[in-house]
């Protein structure tokens, strides 16, 4: 027997947060895109058995301005890639530049030098990391695909698959299908 | 956030592809450490060796003596100290069928081995930030599959 889920990462990881710092007893206020505000200062060994206890579930505690700042950006693509209706109607440099309040210079650079890849091309692999998501799930056509994260066509998307991964969305599809029978 | 040293291990029968991989590597600006073994089951007894770090990535070439490719690779995502390790086909094979039952068997990377040294450096930088990617960006790892 097999089980289909689907999951919101977004609503895990804040009930993750949330029960941890309640276990350690730690007083909070949950703010935007992975914010939190602690009432008072944490003791450094209680901080590190949070980020410890955090860690196993791939959350990480960042703290300087530049990481946080990268994280947010990661955030806000993410979270636009997934959600829909949180695409902007601008284009998205100046979509981080207003969220961000930065300019999206600043941004793009920062990200490039930290992360040795440039936004666009984050933006890219997550997209297709989204489309390889709903492929396996099967509930859209690879058309319907293309139009949730803002193809112009089935060919631009197919293109750019194929030039990620080096196949085209058909052979992924199979490739999966034979990998769970295989097993 | 700087990369950390990429652990690399590459089995490969074929002493001048060796020599290849390895001048083609230390040519790049990555900073990596490689480990060679020359055929398949001496690529196993290194793997179940615990003394052994295991390695990032593993280059696995399809034609070798003793063990095939395809037979180290069913091994590997069997094993479940081994199950999550990065592997890499490496193969002068470009058949369409090579590659589809590389990915069934669980490979995440195909690739067709260049002869020109200076693709053989560019597909190496590809592989290993793609490979970077997908151990550091929180991507899932059962959809890692990348074919160049």
């Amino acid at each position: 027997m097999k089980l289909y889920v689907k999951y919101d990462i977004n609503l895990a990881c804040k009930v993750i947060l949330q029960e941890k710092l309640e276990e350690f007893g730690i007083e909070y206020e949950l703010k935007e895109l992975g914010e939190v505000e602690i009432r008072g200062n944490l003791q450094p060994d209680v901080q590190k058995q949070l980020e410890a206890a955090l860690e196993r579930y791939g959350i990480r505690i960042v703290s300087n301005h530049k990481n946080t700042l990268i994280e947010k950006t990661k955030d806000i693509i993410i979270e636009m890639i997934y959600e829909k209706e949180k695409l902007p109607n601008t284009n998205i440099s100046t979509y981080l530049a207003d969220r961000l309040n930065h300019s999206y210079g600043y941004i793009s650079n920062l990200f490039s030098e930290v992360t040795y890849s440039s936004i666009e091309n984050f933006i890219i692999i997550q997209k297709i990391e989204r489309a390889k998501q709903l492929i396996i799930e099967g509930e859209l056509t690879l058309t319907e695909i293309s139009y949730q994260l803002n193809y112009s066509s089935v060919a631009h998307l197919s293109n750019q698959f194929k030039k990620t991964t080096g196949l085209t969305p058909t052979a992924f599809q199979r490739i999966i299908k034979k990998r769970a029978g295989a097993r | 956030m700087k990369p950390v040293k990429a652990k690399i291990l590459l089995a490969d029968d074929d002493e001048d592809d060796r020599l290849f991989f390895k001048d083609a590597l230390e040519s790049l600006k990555m900073d990596t450490e490689v480990d060679m073994v020359h055929d398949g089951e001496k690529l196993l007894e290194y793997l179940e060796d615990d003394s052994n770090e295991l390695p990032h990535i593993l280059f696995l070439d399809l034609n070798m003596p003793c063990k095939n490719g395809f037979e180290c690779l069913d091994a590997i995502r069997q094993s479940t100290r081994l199950k999550d390790m990065t592997v890499a086909i490496y193969s002068t094979s470009g058949d369409d069928r090579d590659i589809e039952t590389a990915f069934v068997k669980g490979a995440n990377v195909y690739i067709r081995k260049p002869s020109d040294f200076d693709m053989l450096k560019k597909t190496l930088s590809e592989v290993l930030n793609v490979d970077w990617q997908f151990r550091t960006g929180g991507l899932n790892k059962d959809t890692f599959l990348f074919s160049i």
